[in-house]
């Protein structure tokens, strides 16, 4: 699977889709960027008046990235051969500290790490960087993941 | 014997138990998602520390007839006799 493939596969569409380009991925990590317009509507009400990034998407963010990505090319095989199964995820875990502030139109990259992957579940070490390559944000998100050609 | 395992399986469980389950509702019979509000994610955890407590190495059908203390208790049996 190419990186454009995985990123096709990501059960996501604006306004919470936080991924715009898959840059690196093989077994054992992955690597994207996002870029945050200052249209998106959560700047309107955090805060106000002083727009900055809320927390919980710089993590959204980063599970998008860090475990859905790096989930669906580890996947990529029964993906493929399953193809009329939809692929169900659902994050079952976040540990994260925060350092720096994200801006409107600042592009992050998100560094993931995997910690394992068994029994459908990832766990990832992640890594959020701001426009400078600053660390922002990092700590473990884990995911569950299921290939399900029944429904259930 | 047995009852070493079983303690030892159930001081590993007992770390993953919800606020709202006391470690002495871990009985034998106990379903692990059902009764113990143990979440899917938290049974990997279990099965990956009951791996490294006891040696062994599940496999996706040992996980999917995991269902109970008890069956925890058979499974790292027969994993344990196979070694």
């Amino acid at each position: 699977m190419t990186l454009n493939q995985i990123t096709k596969y990501l059960p996501y569409k604006a306004p919470f889709l936080f991924v715009d380009e898959l840059t690196y991925v093989d077994d054992h990590s992955a690597e994207g960027t996002f870029f945050f317009k200052e249209t998106s509507d959560f700047y309107k009400g955090h805060f106000k008046d002083f727009p900055v990034t809320p927390g919980v998407i710089l993590i959204e963010c980063c599970a998008q990235i860090g475990l859905v990505c790096l989930g669906i090319y580890l996947l990529q095989g029964e993906i493929e051969a399953k193809q009329d199964a939809k692929l169900k995820i659902a994050m079952s875990s976040s540990d994260m500290e925060f350092y720096l502030p994200i801006f409107p139109n600042e592009k992050v990259k998100v560094v993931s790490e995997k910690v394992y992957f068994r029994f459908g579940k990832l766990k990832c070490k992640v890594k959020l960087f701001n426009a400078d390559g600053a660390l922002a944000c990092k700590g473990t998100l884990a995911g569950m993941f299921k290939q399900n050609s029944d429904e259930e | 014997m047995q009852e070493e395992k079983y303690q030892k399986l159930k001081a590993i469980v007992q770390t993953y138990l919800p606020d709202d389950v006391s470690a002495e509702e871990i009985q034998l019979e106990s379903n692990f998602t059902q009764e113990l509000n143990i979440n899917s994610a938290n049974l990997v955890d279990i099965v990956l520390d009951v791996e490294d407590a006891f040696d062994i190495m599940l496999e996706n059908e040992d996980m999917d007839g995991m269902q109970t203390v008890k069956d925890a208790l058979e499974i790292i049996d027969t994993k344990l006799a196979a070694k």
